[in-house]
C-alpha cells in the first residue's frame, strides 16, 4: 500500500522576506523603487539637509527678549560665540500688535477682534443653511474663541457678557428657526462698520434704514406695478433717503439719544486688520456686482453684453497695482473737483471693482456649467428672467462656484499686500518698513517677513483646505 | 423718472463739491478740527512712527508747530504716509493740507506741479558714502562703481548729471526706501550709497560699524528741503511760512519750549512781544487768520528751531548731525528769518 | 416665451416699451447706453475741470523730452539723454523679457513638479506638496523680497574675486571664483555672463524711437529660415512614411539645416565671447544681469510654477485611469505612458487655466516695484511719472499698454488652445 502523507495541520506561515515587510518594504516601495526614484529620494534628502543646516543654528539661537537689534546681536554673540547668527524675535514680541492692528488704538483692540469673530457668526447661516448641527458647532466655537480673546483685548466686561448672551441666543435660535439668523448676516456689515470705525451708532443704523425703505417700497408696490417698476422705485426712494434724509435724521437722533464708540480714523488701520478689512469688504461688495456682470455677459442684449465684457476684460487685463495707483493718483481727476475721501476707501472701491471682474468670470463658469435643461425647465415653467435666475439658476451656479470664489478671495487677500505701494500700512511691507525705520530695529530683515509670511500661510492654507472640503461636499452630481 | 434721479445725484454731488471748493485751506482745517500732514512712510529722525503709532521727527515737529499755531494744540494733527510717487498728488488733490516730507525745492515742481515751497527747513546736498577700505577719497574716483540710489527723487537726476559731467561711468541700483538702500550698501551690493548728506549721516550713525564708512567730501547738488503747500492759497502758505520763521526767531531770541511763558511775562523786546502776540503789540498773527498767541503756542508745543533740531537729528541723538548750513545766520549758517513786524 | 398666436393688431403704445417683451430689451439697452454715456461724459467733464483747476494740460508731448535718468538694465540703446519715450520702450522690453522667460520657466518647472507630486516616491511627493502649498499660500510680494535678499546676502562681493599680490605670493585662492570655466561671475550685484561680440557689424537701422540691430535681425531671419526648412524636411519624411511605410532617416539633415546656417553666420561675422573680468569696482565686459531681474524672475517662476503644478496635476488626474491601464497593457513603460498617452490628453484640460496663469504672471511682473526692477511700471509709471508730474497721461498709457499685452497673450493662447482641442467630427 502506498504510503500517503497528508498534512493534518497547516505549517506556520513564514515571515515574509525581509525586503517585503516593515520599514524595509515601505522604504523600498516608496523611496527606492528603481534607480530614478532612488536619485529623486537622495536629491530630496539633500535638499532637506541643506535647508536644515543652513537655517537651524539661526533658529536655535533665537532671542526673545531684547530692547533693540544690537542688543539681540550681543546676546547671540554672548551665548553662541563670535560670528554666530540668531533670529531676533524680540522685535515681534515688542511690535506684534502693529503687525496685527497697525496703529489702531490699543484700548480698542477688542473691537476688531469682536468684528472678526462675529464675521464667522454672520457667515454661519449662509455656509450651513439648514444644518443645525454644524451651525451650532460653529457658533459655539465663535463664542469660545471670543470668550478667550476678548478679555485680553481689553474689552469691557459688559460687552463680553452681551456678546456671549447674543451668541447663546443665536445657538438657541439655530435649533428652532435657523433661517432667522440670516437677519444677523444682513445687519452684520453695518455692525462691523460701527465696531471698526466707531462713531455714533445711528450712522450705520439710519443708513441701513435706507435698505428697509427700499424693501418696503418694493413690497408695497410689487402687487400693483410689477417687479421692475417697483424695484426701480424702491432704489430711487432709497437713494433719496441716503442723499437727503440720512444725514439730518442721524443728527437729530444722535442729539436725542447719543450712543457712540470712540471714533477711529482709517489711517490708523494697518497690518492684518487692514488686509482683512480690505479683503472682506471687497469680496462682499464685489459678489453682487460680479453676479450682475456675469449675467450681463451672458445676456442676449448686445449693448449690455459689450459693456460688461469691456469692463471685465479691462479690469482683468491690467495689473492690480495700476488700479491701486489709479486709486491714489487718478481717482481725484475723475471725481468732481475737491471731492475727497480717504485713501483706504478709494482703495477698497478699486479693489472691489477688481474682485468683481474676477468673480464675474468665476460665476460665469458656474452658469456655464449648469446643464441647459435647467434654463429650459425654468422657461417651461413660465418664470420670467429674474425669477428664473433667482429661484433656479443662481442658487445652483453659485453653489458650483463656491470653491472658486474662495480661491478668488485667497488671491485677493494675498494681493492686499500691494496697498503698501500707495502708502498704506499693509502687514508685509508697510508695517515692516516702519519697524525697519525705527533706530532700535534698523537692519532687521528676515524676522518680520517670516512672521508675516507664516500668518498669511496659516490663513490662506486654512481657507484653501476648507474650500477643497466644500468642493467635495458640494459635489451632488450623479456620476 | 430714473434719469431724473440720476441727474439729481449728479447735481447733489456737484453742489457738495462746489461748497467745498469755496473754502480756504485754513477754514477747511479749522472745520475739520485737525491738520493733515503728508509725511514720509518712515525716515529715521525726520518722520517715523514709534511702537505706539506716535509720529516723531524733525519734519513731524514742524507739522505739530503749524497745528499748535492754528488750534493751540500740537496733537491735533494727522499724518498720512506718502511715497515718493504719491506725495505731490496727495497734496494737489487736497488729501493732505501740508506736505513735510524732505522734498527738494526745484523750479519744475514749483511751476509744472503747481506747488508752493514756502520755506527751507533743512539745507541739504547730495553726497556719497563708501566703505573706508574701498580706498576712495573723492567721488570722482568712482568710475565703474555700483551706486545705490533711492528712486522717485531728484537724487537720480543729479547722479546722472554728475557722472556725465565728470565723464565717468556707473551702474545704478535703484531702491525703494532708505532702510533697503542701507541693507544693500552694507551687504556690499553697491560700492557707494548716495542720497542727501543728512540721510547719509543718519544711516551711518545707525550702522554697527560706523567708523568703517566715510562720507565723501563732494556735495554734488543743492537740496533745499522744505514744507510744500498747494499753489493758489497764499494765506495758507503764509501761515506755514511764518510758523516756521517764528521757530527761527524764537531760537534767535533765546525763547525755548521751557521758558516761553516766562519770556512772555517778562520780555521787553518789541519783536518778541509781537511774535508772542502779547497784549499791547498789535495783532500780527491775527492778520494771518490765526489766534493772537498762535506762535507762542507753536513754540510751547515743539520748542524753537534749534530745539527741534537738537531733539530729533542733532548732535547727541543717534543721527548726530551738525548744524552746518542750518545754523542761524548769526552763527554762520543759512537759516534767516525776515523781521517779524 | 409663449405668445398667443392670434394677437390682434394693436397700435403701438408707449407703455409697450416697458411691458412688451419685443421692445423691452431695446428700451433697456438704450437706457443703459444713455446711462453709460452720461457716466463717461461726467468723468470726462470732471477730468477737464480738475485739469483746469491744477493748471495742467492733457498731452503726451513730455514723452519726447529728455529723460535725464539712467536705467540699470537697458536692452535697447538708452542713455540719460534719450527721451521718455525711449525709456518707456526700455521698460516695456524689460517687462516682456521677464514675462516671457517667466512663462517658459514656470511652465517647465510646473509640469515637472505637477508630475512629481503624483510620484509614487513618498518623500518627493511630500516635498512637492510642501512646495506647492508654501508658494500658493504666501503673497508673491514676500517671495520677491526674499529671493532678492537671498541673492544679495549670500553671494560674494566682487572684491572677493580679487587676487592681491600678497595672496598670489602666499599661494592663496581668492574667497570666490567664477563658474562655468571662468566665464560666469555671480556677485552680490548681479550675474556677469559673457556677451557675444562680432568682428563684423551689420550696423543698425534707426526707427526714430529705437534702433534695430541688423545683426540680431540677421540671426532671427536665419533661424526662422532653418526652422521652416526643417519642418519641410520632416513633413516630407512623414508623407513618405504614410505613403510607403518606411521613414527616411532625417536626423542628420535636421541637424545640418538647424545648426549649419547659424554656425556659418557666426563664423562669417566673427562671433566670439567677451568674458567678464574684474576691473576696478566691478566686473567689466560681458553682460551684467542685475539681481533685481534675477530675483523677480526666480520669484515669479517659483510662485507661478506652484499654480501650474496644481493645474497639471488636476489635468493628469482628469484623464481616465483606463488610459494608463491600456498603455501599460500595450507594454509602454511609465515614462512613455506619461509622455505619449497622458500628457497629450491632459494638455487639453491644462491649457485654458494655463493661459490665465500666463496672464497673471505677466501682470505680476509689475511687482518688480518691490525690488526696483525698472520695468514698464518702473520707467513710465515710476520715474517718468515722478519727474514730469504727468500722472494722468502716464497711468492711462501704462494701463493701455498692459491691456494690449494681456489681450495679445490671450488671443495667441486661445488660438493655440483651439488648435489642440479635439475637433468635433
Amino acid at each position: 500500500m502506498e504510503k500517503h502523507f497528508a498534512r493534518t495541520e497547516m505549517l506556520p506561515p513564514m515571515a515574509p522576506p525581509v525586503t517585503e515587510r516593515g520599514v524595509v518594504k515601505w522604504l523600498r516601495e516608496n523611496l527606492f523603487s528603481g534607480w530614478f526614484n532612488t536619485i529623486l529620494t537622495l536629491a530630496g534628502i539633500y535638499v532637506i539637509w541643506s535647508l536644515v543646516t543652513a537655517a537651524l543654528p539661526w533658529w536655535l539661537n533665537s532671542v526673545w527678549t531684547a530692547e533693540s537689534l544690537s542688543q539681540c546681536r550681543e546676546i547671540v554673540t554672548a551665548t553662541a560665540g563670535e560670528g554666530a547668527t540668531g533670529a531676533c524675535w524680540a522685535m515681534i514680541r515688542e511690535r506684534w500688535h502693529q503687525f496685527l492692528f497697525g496703529f489702531y488704538p490699543q484700548d480698542a483692540y477688542w473691537r476688531p477682534v469682536l468684528a472678526f469673530g462675529l464675521l464667522f457668526a454672520a457667515m454661519a447661516p449662509v455656509l450651513f443653511a439648514g444644518q443645525k448641527r454644524n451651525l451650532s458647532v460653529l457658533l459655539g466655537a465663535v463664542a469660545l474663541v471670543l470668550l478667550v480673546t476678548l478679555m485680553p483685548a481689553s474689552a469691557p466686561v459688559a460687552v463680553v457678557v452681551l456678546v456671549m448672551a447674543l451668541l447663546a441666543g443665536f445657538i438657541a435660535l439655530a435649533q428652532v428657526r435657523p433661517a432667522m439668523l440670516l437677519w444677523f448676516t444682513a445687519i452684520y456689515p453695518a455692525l462691523c462698520f460701527w465696531l471698526l470705525w466707531g462713531g455714533s451708532i445711528w450712522v450705520p443704523v439710519v443708513a441701513m434704514l435706507g435698505f428697509v425703505v427700499m424693501g418696503g417700497a418694493y413690497l408695497a408696490l410689487v402687487g400693483r406695478m410689477g417687479p421692475t417698476t417697483s424695484a426701480v422705485t424702491g432704489v430711487a426712494l432709497a437713494l433719496v433717503w441716503w442723499l437727503f434724509v440720512d444725514l439730518p435724521l442721524t443728527q437729530v437722533i444722535d442729539g436725542i439719544a447719543p450712543f457712540a464708540l470712540a471714533k477711529v480714523n482709517s489711517d490708523q488701520f494697518g497690518g492684518f486688520l487692514l488686509a482683512i478689512t480690505i479683503g472682506v469688504t471687497a469680496i462682499t461688495f464685489s459678489l453682487p456686482i460680479g453676479i450682475l456682470l456675469a449675467l450681463g455677459r451672458q445676456s442676449d442684449m448686445l449693448i449690455v453684453k459689450t459693456l460688461c465684457v469691456g469692463f471685465i476684460e479691462f479690469i482683468r487685463g491690467v495689473p492690480l497695482i495700476t488700479l491701486l495707483f489709479t486709486a491714489s493718483l487718478l481717482l481725484q481727476y475723475f471725481l468732481p473737483p475737491n471731492t475727497n475721501f480717504d485713501i483706504i476707501l478709494r482703495v477698497i472701491i478699486l479693489v472691489t471693482l477688481f474682485a468683481a471682474a474676477y468673480l464675474a468670470e468665476v460665476i460665469r463658469g458656474g452658469l456655464a456649467a449648469l446643464p441647459r435643461g435647467q434654463y429650459e425647465a425654468a422657461d417651461a415653467l413660465g418664470l420670467d428672467y429674474w425669477r428664473a435666475q433667482r429661484l433656479i439658476i443662481l442658487p445652483q451656479a453659485l453653489k458650483i462656484s463656491i470653491p472658486a470664489i474662495v480661491s478668488t478671495f485667497i488671491g485677493l487677500f494675498k494681493d492686499t499686500t500691494l496697498v503698501a505701494f500707495v502708502g498704506l500700512m499693509d502687514p508685509l511691507k508697510g508695517v515692516t518698513q516702519i519697524v525697519r525705520a525705527d533706530i532700535d530695529w534698523k537692519g532687521i530683515y528676515w524676522e518680520p517677513y517670516i512672521f508675516v509670511g507664516a500668518i498669511f500661510f496659516v490663513i490662506c492654507f486654512g481657507m484653501s483646505r476648507y474650500s477643497m472640503y466644500l468642493e467635495r461636499k458640494l459635489k451632488t452630481d450623479h456620476r | 423718472m430714473k434719469k431724473s434721479v440720476f441727474l439729481g445725484v449728479v447735481a447733489a454731488t456737484t453742489m457738495v463739491a462746489g461748497a467745498a471748493a469755496a473754502q480756504s485751506t485754513l477754514e477747511a482745517v479749522k472745520a475739520r478740527g485737525e491738520l493733515i500732514c503728508g509725511s514720509n512712510t518712515g525716515l529715521t529722525g525726520f518722520g517715523a512712527p514709534d511702537a505706539n503709532g506716535n509720529w516723531a521727527g524733525f519734519d513731524v515737529d514742524l507739522c505739530r508747530a503749524v497745528a499748535a499755531a492754528i488750534f493751540g494744540d500740537g496733537t491735533k494733527v494727522k499724518f498720512v504716509p506718502t511715497t515718493g510717487e504719491t506725495r505731490f498728488t496727495a497734496l494737489q488733490s487736497g488729501e493732505v493740507d501740508l506736505l513735510v516730507r524732505n522734498s527738494t525745492w526745484t523750479v519744475s515742481r514749483d511751476s509744472e506741479l503747481a506747488l508752493d515751497f514756502v520755506a527751507v527747513n533743512y539745507y541739504d546736498g547730495q553726497g556719497f558714502m563708501v566703505k573706508k577700505d574701498l580706498g576712495v577719497s573723492s567721488a570722482k574716483e568712482l568710475d565703474g562703481a555700483t551706486v545705490c540710489i533711492q528712486t522717485g527723487t531728484t537724487t537720480e537726476l543729479n547722479l546722472a548729471d554728475f557722472f556725465k559731467q565728470n565723464n565717468i561711468s556707473y551702474q545704478p541700483v535703484t531702491v525703494a526706501d532708505d532702510s533697503e538702500a542701507q541693507r544693500q550698501y552694507l551687504a556690499g551690493a553697491c560700492d557707494a550709497y548716495t542720497t542727501d548728506a543728512s540721510g547719509l549721516a543718519a544711516s551711518r550713525a545707525t550702522m554697527p560699524d560706523a567708523e568703517n564708512h566715510v562720507i565723501l567730501p563732494e556735495i554734488i547738488s543743492k537740496e533745499p528741503l522744505g514744507p510744500v503747500v498747494r499753489h493758489g492759497d497764499s494765506n495758507w502758505g503764509d501761515i506755514v511760512r511764518w510758523t516756521y520763521f517764528a521757530l527761527l526767531i524764537a531760537e534767535e531770541k533765546g525763547i525755548t519750549k521751557a521758558n516761553v511763558n516766562e519770556v512772555a511775562g517778562s520780555t521787553t523786546d518789541e519783536e518778541v512781544k509781537r511774535l508772542l502776540g502779547l497784549a499791547d503789540s498789535g495783532d500780527l498773527p491775527a492778520k494771518l487768520g490765526l489766534p493772537n498767541d498762535a506762535f507762542k503756542n507753536a513754540i510751547a508745543a515743539v520748542g524753537n528751531y534749534g530745539e527741534i533740531f537738537a531733539a530729533n537729528i542733532g548732535e547727541g541723538t543717534t543721527i548726530n548731525l551738525a548744524r552746518g548750513l542750518n545754523a542761524l545766520w548769526t552763527q554762520g549758517g543759512l537759516q534767516y528769518a525776515p523781521p517779524f513786524r | 416665451m409663449a405668445v398667443a398666436s392670434d394677437v390682434p393688431k394693436e397700435s403701438f403704445r408707449l407703455s409697450m416699451l416697458i411691458y412688451d417683451t419685443r421692445y423691452r430689451s431695446i428700451t433697456i439697452q438704450i437706457f443703459v447706453l444713455l446711462l453709460f454715456a452720461l457716466f463717461v461724459s461726467w468723468l470726462i467733464s470732471n477730468t477737464i475741470s480738475n485739469l483746469a483747476i491744477r493748471g495742467k494740460e492733457f498731452n503726451f508731448g513730455f514723452l519726447w523730452s529728455r529723460a535725464g535718468y539712467d536705467i540699470g538694465q537697458a536692452l535697447i540703446p538708452y542713455s540719460n539723454d534719450s527721451s521718455h519715450l525711449t525709456a518707456l520702450f526700455v521698460g516695456l522690453v524689460n517687462t516682456l523679457v521677464v514675462a516671457l522667460l517667466g512663462c517658459v520657466l514656470a511652465t517647465i518647472l510646473g509640469v515637472i513638479i505637477g508630475v512629481l507630486r503624483l510620484s509614487k516616491n513618498w518623500l518627493v511627493g511630500r516635498l512637492m506638496t510642501v512646495y506647492v502649498e508654501m508658494f500658493r499660500n504666501v503673497p508673491l510680494l514676500l517671495w520677491i523680497l526674499l529671493s532678492y535678499v537671498i541673492l544679495s546676502e549670500t553671494t560674494p562681493q566682487p572684491r572677493d574675486f580679487r587676487v592681491t599680490d600678497e595672496m598670489a605670493a602666499a599661494g592663496e585662492a581668492p574667497a570666490a571664483s567664477m563658474m562655468l570655466f571662468d566665464t560666469v561671475a555671480v556677485t552680490n550685484r548681479g550675474t556677469n555672463i559673457p556677451s557675444p561680440l562680432f568682428d563684423v557689424s551689420l550696423g543698425s537701422v534707426d526707427l526714430g524711437f529705437m534702433s534695430v540691430n541688423l545683426t540680431i535681425l540677421a540671426y532671427i531671419l536665419v533661424i526662422a529660415g532653418s526652422v521652416w526648412i526643417n519642418r519641410r524636411i520632416l513633413a516630407a519624411a512623414r508623407a513618405r512614411q504614410e505613403a510607403t511605410g518606411d521613414r527616411p532617416v532625417t536626423w542628420w539633415k535636421s541637424l545640418l539645416v538647424l545648426f549649419g546656417p547659424v554656425i556659418a553666420l557666426s563664423v562669417g561675422l566673427g562671433l566670439h565671447l567677451e568674458i567678464p573680468e574684474l576691473k576696478g569696482f566691478n566686473f567689466a565686459g560681458g553682460i551684467l544681469v542685475a539681481h533685481s531681474f534675477t530675483a523677480l524672475l526666480i520669484a515669479l517662476t517659483l510662485y507661478t510654477a506652484a499654480f501650474i503644478a496644481e493645474i497639471v496635476r488636476a489635468g493628469i488626474m482628469a484623464i481616465n485611469r483606463g488610459q494608463s491601464e491600456a498603455a501599460f497593457a500595450l507594454g509602454l513603460r511609465p515614462g512613455r505612458t506619461m509622455n505619449l498617452i497622458i500628457l497629450p490628453q491632459a494638455l487639453r484640460v491644462i491649457i485654458p487655466p494655463l493661459i490665465s496663469q500666463f496672464l497673471n504672471l505677466t501682470k505680476n511682473t509689475s511687482l518688480g516695484i518691490a525690488v526696483s526692477y525698472l520695468d514698464l511700471r518702473g520707467t513710465l509709471g515710476g520715474i517718468t511719472l515722478n519727474q514730469t508730474g504727468r500722472e494722468l497721461e502716464c497711468m492711462l498709457l501704462m494701463m493701455l499698454i498692459y491691456l494690449t499685452i494681456s489681450l495679445i497673450i490671450s488671443a495667441l493662447m486661445n488660438l493655440y488652445n483651439s488648435s489642440v482641442q479635439i475637433k468635433a467630427r
